[in-house]
C-alpha cells in the first residue's frame, strides 16, 4: 500500500504539471494578447508594446510557461489586471463560500442517494423502486438554475422563510446566518446531485443482489442485512465511490450556475467575472486552484478505493490504462 | 420484456417528437414575431397571446417555439461536433503504440477534469457569445469524453480472438476497423451519443442563463429562464413553461437511449429498465482493470 501511495503521489505531481501546461496553452491560444484588457481603444504601439512588456507577453512562450511555475510553485498567484489586488487571498476568500457549499450539498445528497437507490434496487419490482427511479430519471433531466429558481420562487418569495440569494458581508462570523443563505443553493445542488448518485447506488446494488457470491452465503444461513454488511457493501461501495469523486468534482466546479442564481461571492461567481472581463491573472488562478482541488479529489477517491477493493490495488487511477 | 423496452423508446420518441415538431412548425410560422413587441409587458394568458407576453411584450408561446429549435440545433450540432472528433481521437488512441496511448490518455483525463461550463466560458471570451459558440464549446467539452469510451471499447474488442484471427489470416487494419472493430462499438457509442445529447441542451440552458449563449432575438430557454426570474411573483408563465419543455426534451432523449440501449444489448433486458449508465455491469467493464464509472456522460454543469 506504501508502494501505490507513492506512485499515486508522483502520479498527482505529473498530472498537475500536464494540467497547467494544458491551462497555460487553452489560454494563450484564445486570440488576443491579455496586454489587450490593459490598454482602452486606440492605444499607440508604444503603450501596447509597454503594456506587454509589463506583463510578460512578450517574451517566448516556453519562458512565459517557466515564470509561471515558479510563481504557482510559491503560491503567488499574481495580481489581477482590473482591481490590482492580488489573486492569491481574493481566492481563498472565495472559497469560504464554495468548499462549505460544495461540502454539504456533497453530503445531503449522499445521505439522500444511498438509502433511495437501496432501496430503489432491492424493491425494483414494486411500484415505490419504480417511482423513485422514474423520479429520479426526471431528477437528471432538470436544469440546476431552474431547480434554483423554483425553491427561491417556493421558500424566498411565497413562504418568505428562506433569504433569495447572498451572503453575510462578515463570512462565517456568525454561522447560522451563513447557513441560513446556504441552505437553498446546498438544497438545490443537492436534489440535483442526489438525482444521478441515486441511479449509481441503484444500479451497484442490484449488480450485488445479482452476484452468485450472495446467493451463496445466504444459502449457507446468512439473514440478508448480514450478507449486505460481510459481503455487500464492499463491493457495491467501489464502483460508487469513483461517481462520488467526480460528483464532489463537477459540483465543485460546478458551482458558478448556482452561485449565479444565488448571487453567491463564490469561485464560479468570480471566475465568470474575470473570464468577462478578461482578467487573465484571475482566471488562470482560479482554474488553477480549482484543477488542484479536482486532482486532490481523484485522489482521495482512488486511495479509498484501494482500501476498500485490495484487487484495484495493482493499477494506478480510476481509468484503464 | 420486449414490451417494456419498446415503451421506453416510444415514450422518448413521443416526448422528444413534440419538441421536434414544436421546432419544425417554428422554421414556418410562429403567432407573432420574435421581436415583436406591440403586446403589452407582462401580459397574463389569454388571446391573442396563448401563454402571455414577457417583460419586454414579446409573445411567449412564441419565443418558446424558436427556443426548441435554438435547443435542438444546439443538442445536434454538438453532438455532431463532439461525436467526430472524439470518435477520431478515441480510435487513435485505441490502436496507437502504448507511450501514444498513454499520452493521450492523461490528456484525456486531464481535459475531461474541466467542467464543460468552464471550457464554454473560455471559448465565449475568446469568441463571443453565441450559438456558435457554445456548439463549439459544448462540443469540445463532449468529444474528450466521446474519446474516452471509444478508446476503452476499441481496446476491447481488439483484445478479442477474432480479431487475432482475422489479422492471421491476412485482413488488413482498416478492414478490420470496417468490419470488427466499428459494428462492435458503435450501438454503445450511439446510446452514449444519445445521452451526450440530453445534456448538450442543458449545458446550452446554462450558458444561455449565464448570458454566454444565443443572442437576442433568437430565443434561448435558458436566456428566457433568466429574464423570467425577476418576475416570477407577476408572471409565473414565463418561469414555467421553458423549464417544462426543456425537462420533456431532455427526459425524451434520455429515455431514447435507455431504450437504444436495451436494443442493442439484450443482456441487459431481464434485468428492467436500469440506469444509463451502469457502473457495475459486465458490459462496462469493471473487470477490465478500470470502472465504467469513469465512462460517466452525465457531467454537465
Amino acid at each position: 500500500m506504501t508502494t501505490y501511495l507513492l506512485r499515486r503521489m508522483a502520479f498527482l505531481v505529473v498530472s498537475l504539471l500536464l494540467a497547467c501546461a494544458v491551462l497555460f496553452l487553452l489560454l494563450r491560444l484564445l486570440p488576443g494578447d491579455p496586454a489587450n484588457s490593459l490598454l482602452s481603444v486606440g492605444a499607440t504601439p508604444e503603450q501596447i508594446a509597454a503594456a506587454r512588456h509589463q506583463i510578460g507577453s512578450d517574451r517566448p512562450l516556453p519562458e512565459q510557461f517557466a515564470t509561471w511555475l515558479g510563481q504557482m510553485a510559491r503560491l503567488d498567484l499574481g495580481t489581477s489586471f482590473v482591481s490590482t489586488l492580488p489573486v492569491g487571498p481574493e481566492i481563498a476568500a472565495r472559497l469560504v463560500v464554495t468548499v462549505p457549499l460544495t461540502l454539504l450539498s456533497f453530503l445531503l445528497a449522499v445521505v439522500v442517494a444511498v438509502p433511495v437507490g437501496f432501496v430503489a434496487a432491492r424493491r425494483s419490482d414494486r411500484w415505490y423502486g419504480l417511482l423513485l427511479n422514474g423520479v429520479s430519471q426526471l431528477g437528471i433531466a432538470v436544469p440546476v438554475f431552474w431547480v434554483g429558481m423554483l425553491l427561491i420562487w417556493a421558500f424566498a418569495l411565497y413562504f418568505r422563510i428562506l433569504p433569495a440569494g447572498g451572503f453575510p458581508q462578515d463570512d462565517w462570523a456568525d454561522p447560522a446566518d451563513a447557513i441560513t443563505s446556504l441552505a437553498l443553493p446546498v438544497v438545490t445542488v443537492a436534489l440535483v446531485m442526489s438525482a444521478s448518485l441515486i441511479r449509481y447506488v441503484r444500479s451497484a446494488t442490484m449488480d450485488v443482489l445479482d452476484s452468485d457470491y450472495l446467493r451463496t452465503f445466504r444459502a449457507l444461513g446468512s439473514s440478508f442485512p448480514g450478507a449486505m454488511w460481510r459481503h455487500g457493501l464492499r463491493n457495491a461501495a467501489v464502483p460508487v465511490i469513483s461517481v462520488l469523486g467526480i460528483e464532489l468534482a463537477t459540483t465543485f466546479l460546478g458551482a458558478v450556475v448556482v452561485e449565479s442564481v444565488f448571487a453567491l461571492p463564490g469561485l464560479g461567481s468570480m471566475l465568470a467575472k474575470a473570464i468577462a472581463q478578461h482578467d487573465y491573472p484571475v482566471v488562470q488562478g482560479v482554474l488553477f486552484v480549482s484543477t488542484f482541488g479536482v486532482l486532490l479529489i481523484g485522489f482521495a477517491a482512488d486511495l479509498v478505493q484501494r482500501i476498500i477493493d485490495p484487487r484495484l490495488r495493482g493499477t494506478l487511477s480510476r481509468s484503464p490504462r | 420484456m420486449s414490451r417494456r423496452r419498446s415503451a421506453t423508446l416510444a415514450v422518448g420518441c413521443v416526448l422528444a417528437g413534440v419538441i421536434v415538431a414544436v421546432a419544425v412548425v417554428s422554421l414556418f410560422w410562429t403567432p407573432f414575431s420574435p421581436d415583436d413587441t406591440s403586446g403589452g409587458r407582462l401580459a397574463p394568458p389569454g388571446p391573442p397571446h396563448l401563454l402571455g407576453t414577457d417583460k419586454l411584450g414579446r409573445d411567449l408561446l412564441t419565443q418558446l417555439m424558436i427556443g426548441a429549435r435554438v435547443a435542438l440545433t444546439a443538442g445536434i450540432g454538438s453532438v455532431a461536433l463532439g461525436g467526430v472528433i472524439g470518435v477520431a481521437a478515441g480510435l487513435l488512441a485505441g490502436f496507437a503504440v502504448r507511450w501514444l496511448d498513454d499520452t493521450i490518455s492523461a490528456l484525456l483525463d486531464i481535459l475531461i477534469a474541466f467542467p464543460t461550463l468552464l471550457l464554454a466560458m473560455l471559448v465565449v471570451a475568446a469568441r463571443e457569445a453565441s450559438l456558435g459558440s457554445a456548439i463549439l464549446a459544448i462540443g469540445l467539452a463532449m468529444s474528450s469524453i466521446v474519446a474516452r469510451l471509444t478508446r476503452v471499447l476499441v481496446k476491447r474488442v481488439l483484445a478479442q480472438d477474432y480479431i487475432t484471427a482475422s489479422r492471421t489470416s491476412g485482413t488488413s487494419w482498416p478492414r478490420v476497423v470496417a468490419e470488427h472493430v466499428l459494428p462492435n462499438i458503435w450501438p454503445t457509442l450511439l446510446v452514449n451519443l444519445a445521452l451526450q445529447l440530453g445534456l448538450a441542451v442543458l449545458a446550452e440552458a446554462s450558458l444561455s442563463y449565464l448570458g454566454l449563449g444565443t443572442p437576442p432575438p433568437n430565443a434561448s430557454w435558458g436566456r428566457m429562464l433568466q429574464e423570467a426570474q425577476a418576475t416570477v411573483l407577476t408572471a409565473p408563465a414565463g418561469a414555467i413553461a421553458p423549464g417544462v419543455l426543456l425537462v420533456v426534451l431532455v427526459v425524451g432523449v434520455n429515455l431514447i437511449a435507455d431504450g437504444l440501449r436495451d436494443v442493442a444489448d439484450p443482456t441487459r433486458r431481464a434485468r428492467g429498465s436500469g440506469s444509463a449508465v451502469d457502473p457495475g455491469s459486465p458490459a462496462m467493464g469493471l473487470d477490465q482493470g478500470g470502472s465504467a464509472v469513469d465512462l460517466d456522460p452525465r457531467r454537465g454543469p
